[in-house]
């Protein structure tokens, strides 16, 4: 990797500009998930544009076109055509949305919840820091994916439920290491001033504890974004995800489960290519930052 | 030690407790539980008896208490499906489960320890990076991705194994592969940092001084400490993975816990759906009591604190 740029004196702008340049040449930025996410971010948000039919609508007629390259696949439907006989493309390109917009949200869900009470269980002490710590500990012993499905169950599945499923089972994950943060943080000389200078509590909360621990926050959040997409494509699997016919990356997978054992394998490997890229990059791009950013998480 | 027992009980009991609060008010509280509790398709003269005979028509506090005593004793009511009691069914499930996690502990701790010892006697080496990358994937790639693939080349292409079911030791294989290598991944975690601690460690070094031979070191005197961590881990995680095999189980066909948890939802079947959380949750709070108390025992500084 080449060496890392001094940041010119001149400016700020210019001190800034060649931050942001230096950042990327970084030892070991993991370019390729960045790229990959990226990637899979536009076509999210260009998929209208982008895929070439309808995703929720087949014709019998033209049902398990096999990929381009073999024999019986055509130009026109490039990754063939499923059990209904829709374009697995389009739904892998309008998938790369479902995916995205649930994980990004579910993570900022849990993220939001699980960081304000992190910050009030450690902050607070006594009670407070009680009931949250007990609430967290049993709801951690509850495997993710059981009580996700338990909640699915009782509330049913929709887009919506399972961005609010998601953000109620993994708050408790970001609480956990945001409170042993604030913890630290209260001890420190800027906090105790800030009470001696008579801050209210809501005011070092929100002023001086938090800007402290957004950073653990965000690396948090990188790694469970992999975990979220992984459970929501769990959930949509066994059919209490996202309901059909809308194209989610795991319900692409039960659907051509049925398929597998005669052949049409186009219908589960090519959603499960997206669903590991992105977790995979997701993952990568986690590690990195928890390295770079949080030395403290490091043996999370 | 008799305190922190106490103590430690107590904790346990705490987090039944709001297990089983937790459960109760997601049951209650969204929606309409009426729905949840009778069957599909009931009548509305069943659902009235049906609402007085699970004392929906009672204070919160009254039907929390039924719930619980209920449990206590072991009814976890009929299942909707099956039309036999939930309780049955489940013990009638679990020695698959405790097979299928069996095996896959076992495949999990040959792979695990001998390339967590490899990667942290080799660091930065190609086996320690060969591990990452196979640690890495384990705890990346979703099980029924894995299972799917597995499938695909094993049963499809190759004809080798059996795709689903159960009955021989060829149906355990790939079930037991795919949920094994999530943890295989974690063992391999533990035991390379674990191995790190005590190689570093003052009597590892007056082993080496001595002139012990190097494998004599690793294998004897380092290992049998290290392995300690993994060997928690690995207990733990046998209790995890009784409750965690929904995916691997469903993909396969395979009829453990994971399974009847699957056709509850398929089936609407909610009986069932609720006790397979309230036992799974229940035996891992119990799992971690023991293991905590058994720290306690090894290792005085962790009774003495807090």
């Amino acid at each position: 990797m080449t060496v890392i740029t001094p940041p010119e004196t001149a400016t700020l702008a210019a001190a800034t500009a060649s931050r942001s340049t230096a950042f990327w040449r970084l030892k070991g930025f993991p370019l390729i998930p960045v790229t990959i996410l990226l990637f899979i971010a536009f076509v999210a948000v260009f998929a209208d544009v982008l895929a070439p039919y309808d995703p929720q609508i087949g014709s019998l007629a033209r049902r398990f076109k096999p990929p381009v390259w073999q024999e019986g696949g055509s130009w026109a439907y490039l990754l063939g055509t499923d059990h209904v006989g829709r374009d697995v493309l389009s739904r892998l390109i309008f998938g790369a949305r479902v995916s995205m917009i649930v994980g990004l949200t579910a993570v900022l869900v849990a993220g939001v919840i699980g960081t304000l009470l992190g910050i009030l269980s450690g902050y607070l002490g006594g009670w407070a820091d009680q009931v949250v710590m007990r609430v967290t500990d049993t709801w951690l012993a509850l495997p993710a994916l059981t009580f996700a499905i338990f909640l699915a169950a009782i509330v049913g599945p929709s887009e919506l439920n399972i961005i609010l499923i998601l953000g109620l089972v993994y708050w408790t994950r970001y609480a956990r290491v945001i409170r042993g943060e604030v913890l630290s943080l209260k001890q420190r000389e800027f906090v105790r001033l800030a009470i001696v200078a008579g801050c209210s509590k809501r005011v070092i909360m929100w002023r001086h504890i938090l800007p402290n621990v957004i950073n653990s926050a965000i690396v948090l959040a990188t790694l469970m974004l992999g975990v979220v997409i992984v459970t929501e494509a769990s959930l949509s699997f066994l059919g209490v995800g996202v309901p059909p016919p809308k194209p989610a990356w795991g319900l692409m997978m039960a659907d051509g489960k049925k398929g597998l054992m005669v052949g049409y394998w186009w219908l589960t490997v090519f959603p499960g290519i997206c669903i590991m890229l992105m977790v995979l990059s997701a993952n990568l791009l986690g590690d990195w930052l928890r390295v770079k950013l949080d030395p403290q998480l490091r043996q999370l | 030690m008799k305190q922190y027992i106490i103590r430690r009980a107590g904790y346990s009991l705490l987090s039944l407790f709001l297990l089983s609060l937790t459960i109760f008010l997601f049951v209650r509280v969204t929606g309409d539980p009426i729905a949840l509790l009778t069957e599909p398709g009931a009548s509305q003269d069943d659902i009235e008896a049906m609402r007085h005979q699970f004392g929906l028509d009672q204070p919160l506090w009254m039907q929390y208490w039924h719930f619980v005593a209920s449990f206590l004793t072991g009814d976890l009511g009929q299942s909707f499906y099956y039309r036999t009691p939930v309780l049955d069914l489940y013990f009638q499930r679990l020695p698959n489960s405790l097979l299928l996690a069996a095996v896959a502990m076992a495949l999990s701790l040959l792979i695990g320890i001998p390339s967590g010892i490899l990667a942290a006697v080799r660091v930065d080496r190609f086996w320690d990076s060969a591990g990452k990358i196979f640690a890495l994937l384990g705890l990346s790639l979703p099980q029924f991705w894995v299972g799917l693939v597995l499938i695909l080349v094993f049963s499809v292409y190759l004809g080798w194994l059996p795709s689903s079911g159960s009955g021989t030791f060829l149906h355990l294989l790939m079930p037991a592969f795919t949920l094994g290598w999530y943890f295989a991944a974690a063992h391999m975690r533990m035991t390379r940092s674990s191995m790190l601690e005590v190689l570093g460690s003052e009597y590892v070094k007056l082993a080496r001084l001595k002139g012990l031979p190097e494998s004599l070191v690793i294998g004897k005197h380092a290992l049998k400490n290290a392995l300690i961590p993994v060997i928690t881990l690995a207990g733990i995680n046998l209790v995890v993975m009784i409750n965690v095999a929904v995916v691997v189980e469903t993909v396969f066909a395979w009829p453990g816990i994971g399974r009847l948890l699957y056709e509850g939802v398929t089936f609407r079947d909610f009986p069932v759906v609720q006790a397979v959380v309230v036992i799974g949750g229940s035996m891992i709070i119990l799992v971690n009591f023991l293991v905590d108390i058994l720290y306690a025992l090894i290792d005085p500084r962790i009774r003495l604190e807090s």
